[in-house]
């Protein structure tokens, strides 16, 4: 082929410039494509008021739920009693039966235990709001009204209490009140009190103040007052108990009040947070890692280094007389409660076995029937028609609508999620296989029908070969595909780890075990994605030297 | 027929065929003997861990299409377009005006067609965004494009990641911090369609060809004027084509999401079926068949306009 020179392509050009000038919708088809497609998307931003969704968005959750997924709280619950403090942890908390952390460090003192007031409407008006220290300004003489009134159990001055008040700025606590020295010279009750309460003074020993360390923030509660050190930095917040939070100064950075005397949030970055409530202070310590995620607390191994497990598995003395230390070991494992090995991984199970069976079934349904539907091989127009708008129907029918119809007819489990992935893609296989088999190559037929083969021979040797590689590497891809959509359909009720997935999310509490299950997820999805390929390369590569 | 006389040298190579065709043999065998019993095993486990046991329910396998008789068949009609029913009582079931969706005062669009559209919305949005994202990933995943090796391992590796992560969960994960609505879908839906297309994308860039890029590099082109002129205009057809097998694919997914909380079609759906009303239920499966077929349709015309044959050449 010769090429025109510059001179022959403009001489051309002249004599035919219609050809050299592309039509006006040829040349601005590119630009009319972005402008249609940046014009929709405008429409769907208004069509879906993403702008507005956004802004509500609720992006401090999302980051905590980000944290979740490879982190744990421990949450010790500071409950405020009048002059001592109560510290509890979640039931079953990740730290066991009677968690002790050294990041919480407790001061107990000898304290006077406050009776409670049973037939508070009869009592004197301070005492009925149900709170010693409800009215309590910052003048002790106040705090020793209120005490007067609530009646004399109100001891002499603790010794030991002093870290107690040390901390504390304001005069409402009803031990060692030093600076007043009002105990014993309290003004005579109200009479209406006195023959109801006559209690005689309790004393134990008690929590009065808990020191709780944070990453770089360091938490001190005691009754009535919080103090937060942020370095160097301290911030001080009150609290009337049963009434008001405030914070002594301005509100901090970290803080948040959403309306004055109401509880106080602290953010404390990546070490946690904390709420100061008007009876409690509850705190998020934020620890990095899967606690627990071989051994509960339940667990006779739990707490144990691996140092000690390892020893104890070989050669220890039996801890359950019934059986091994292996077998125990893994059956706490299997059973292990926050994550739930045993379940998540039959759900697994479950969900490739959903897309396994579906897939195979269904290229196995899908075989004979697209001979019938293929024009070449089947040469009645009817029965090509008939099977190619059954094989359109079984795939327009989502798969959604199949898994909603056998969840009914089987129940939630497995069997529904086979069905449903094993008539869809019986449609779109046999759509795929008859597409293939309309584009073989005729010659190999004729070949073998020419030496006086049968019909099925014809098939057997002329067709099968040319299309067996590419029918089982499309039943290999929708295998791998179907790994996938099976987890989906599994939250509509068709079992598998779909509906665990769902049902952990639904929580917002359980974002470890989700991010474990979509580990497991994309772990048995590269798996299959190169066992599929592999295959698959192997099929096509035998077909293109054959 | 009396055996050929063979010669020493073809009786050798007689045996050869014949052990290797029994060896062949016996391969398939165990091929199909493995996937036996794992076919059997399967199906076992399958309906063990079922809840129903496939005998016992298989009379009840139309379970579904007796509950859904509607009281007439003109009911799914009615439902359909928002007609006042003439069973109306005032209950969910058969209140169908309540569902409108006025546009002018008089004008209304009828609450599944509607919610259709908003899944549709969903569908070509995120296959709009997916595009996008893939179309500017796969020319860096591409080898023939090489920037550099280490953004390629990269890039492929945050396609894989994007493409097997469960959309339940990103779904799962947005709908926790925006609450209920469509958008926790479109960004589900999105994030596998960066993986899906940014995959397909690159090996289409991979088998383009590079004659128009040698041409442009023999002038002093830079690359982005290498792949702009030389690369992008011979591989868009193909992408076109992807976009549209994406969107067929991206409906359903749509949908599937909706029915576990965020929007459209599919929560309707869902609604209907778990509260027992009849005749909206089959008028949504009517809806969703009959826009999946049209979409069906529509893309495989436009498919085929673009590459022809091609156009149906997928999973590979």
């Amino acid at each position: 082929m010769t090429h025109p020179d510059a001179t022959a392509i403009a001489d051309i050009a002249v004599r035919h410039p219609e050809a050299f000038r592309p039509k006006l919708w040829k040349r601005y088809s590119g630009l009319l494509g972005v402008v249609i497609c940046a014009l929709y998307t405008v429409y769907c931003w208004w069509f879906f008021s993403i702008s507005l969704v956004l802004s509500t968005a609720n992006w401090s959750l999302a980051a905590t739920y980000l944290a979740d997924w490879v982190s744990y709280e421990i949450r010790p619950n500071i409950e405020m009693k009048a002059n001592h403090l109560d510290i509890t942890y979640a039931r079953f908390s990740k730290l066991g039966e009677n968690p002790d952390p050294a990041w919480v460090v407790q001061q107990t003192a000898v304290v006077d235990m406050a009776p409670e007031i049973k037939s508070a409407p009869t009592v004197s008006p301070l005492s009925s709001s149900g709170s010693f220290v409800g009215t309590s300004g910052s003048s002790p003489g106040n705090a020793n009204s209120v005490r007067s009134s609530s009646n004399s159990f109100l001891a002499p001055a603790q010794t030991d209490a002093g870290n107690a008040n040390s901390v504390q700025s304001s005069g409402h606590s009803f031990v060692a009140e030093t600076d007043s020295g009002a105990g014993p010279a309290a003004p005579a009750p109200p009479a209406e009190v006195r023959p109801l309460t006559p209690p005689t003074p309790l004393r134990s020993e008690q929590v009065v103040r808990a020191d709780v360390h944070l990453g770089n923030w360091d938490m001190v509660v005691a009754p009535g007052h919080v103090s937060v050190l942020q370095g160097d930095v301290r911030h001080e917040f009150e609290i009337v108990h049963g009434k008001s939070v405030s914070s002594v100064g301005p509100l901090p950075p970290f803080a948040e009040q959403r309306k004055p005397g109401s509880t106080i949030y602290l953010s404390l970055g990546w070490s946690g947070r904390a709420e100061i409530q008007n009876d409690e202070v509850v705190v998020w310590r934020r620890f990095f890692g899967w606690k627990n995620f071989f051994f509960d607390t339940t667990s006779p191994f739990w707490g144990l280094p691996w140092s000690e497990v390892g020893p104890l598995l070989i050669s220890g003395d039996r801890l359950d007389p019934a059986r091994s230390n292996i077998s125990l070991a893994f059956d706490n494992i299997w059973y292990n409660l926050d994550w739930q090995h045993g379940d998540v991984w039959t759900k697994l199970m479950q969900t490739v076995i959903m897309a396994f069976v579906g897939t195979v079934l269904a290229s196995l349904v899908a075989f004979p029937l697209c001979f019938l539907a293929a024009r070449n091989i089947t040469p009645n127009r009817f029965a090509n028609q008939a099977f190619k708008r059954i094989f359109d129907f079984l795939r327009s029918v989502d798969m959604l609508i199949w898994a909603l119809f056998f969840t009914r007819a089987f129940g939630p489990g497995p069997l529904a999620g086979i069905a449903a992935i094993f008539l869809t893609d019986t449609g779109t296989l046999g759509k795929l296989y008859s597409e293939a088999l309309e584009n073989v190559d005729d010659k190999q037929r004729e070949g073998v029908r020419s030496v006086g083969a049968s019909p099925l021979s014809v098939q057997r040797f002329g067709v099968l070969p040319q299309v067996l590689p590419v029918f089982a590497s499309q039943a290999l891809y929708f295998w791998e595909s179907n790994t996938r959509s099976a987890t989906i359909i599994g939250a509509v009720g068709a079992g598998g780890i779909g509906l665990k997935l769902w049902e952990a999310m639904r929580t917002n509490q359980n974002w470890e075990n989700v991010f474990y299950m979509v580990i497991l997820i994309l772990m048995v999805v590269f798996l299959f994605d190169m066992i599929s390929s592999r295959l698959r390369a192997a099929l096509m590569g035998k077909a293109q030297v054959s | 027929m009396p055996k050929p006389q063979l010669s020493p040298e073809s009786q050798m190579m007689a045996r050869h065929w014949d052990e290797m065709t029994s060896r062949k043999r016996l391969y398939s065998a165990g091929g199909l003997l493995v996937l036996l019993l794992a076919m059997g095993g399967s199906i076992w486990f399958a309906n063990d861990s079922n809840s129903g046991k496939f005998f016992d329910r298989l009379p009840h396998l139309f379970d579904f299409f007796i509950d859904m008789q509607p009281r007439d068949w003109l009911e799914p009609w009615r439902a359909l377009f928002d007609l006042v029913s003439p069973y109306d009582d005032g209950s969910l079931k058969y209140d169908y005006p309540a569902g409108r969706v006025y546009l002018t005062s008089t004008l209304y669009a009828p609450e599944y067609f509607y919610k259709m559209l908003e899944t549709l919305n969903i569908a070509i949005l995120s296959t709009l965004v997916g595009f996008g994202f893939a179309f500017v990933f796969c020319f860096a995943a591409a080898k023939n494009l090489a920037i550099s090796p280490w953004l390629r391992f990269c890039v492929r590796r945050l396609m894989e990641v994007l493409r097997a992560f469960p959309e339940i969960v990103i779904a799962g994960f947005f709908l926790a911090v925006f609450s209920l609505g469509p958008i926790p879908a479109i960004i589900a839906v999105s994030i596998h369609t960066v993986g899906a297309l940014g995959k397909m994308f690159f090996e289409v860039v991979e088998n383009a060809d590079m004659r128009p890029d040698e041409g442009l590099r023999a002038v002093g082109g830079s690359w982005i004027e290498r792949v702009w002129f030389g690369i992008v205009p011979q591989i868009m057809p193909n992408f076109m084509s992807y976009f549209l097998l994406r969107l067929e694919i991206n409906v359903r997914a749509s949908t599937i999401l909706g029915a576990v909380g965020a929007g459209g079609i599919g929560e309707q759906l869902r609604l209907s079926i778990s509260r027992g009303h009849e005749a909206k239920t089959i008028a949504i499966i009517f809806l969703l068949f009959c826009t999946i077929v049209a979409v069906d349709q529509f893309s495989a015309w436009l498919r085929k306009r673009l590459v022809g044959a091609q156009a149906f050449q997928f999973g590979h």
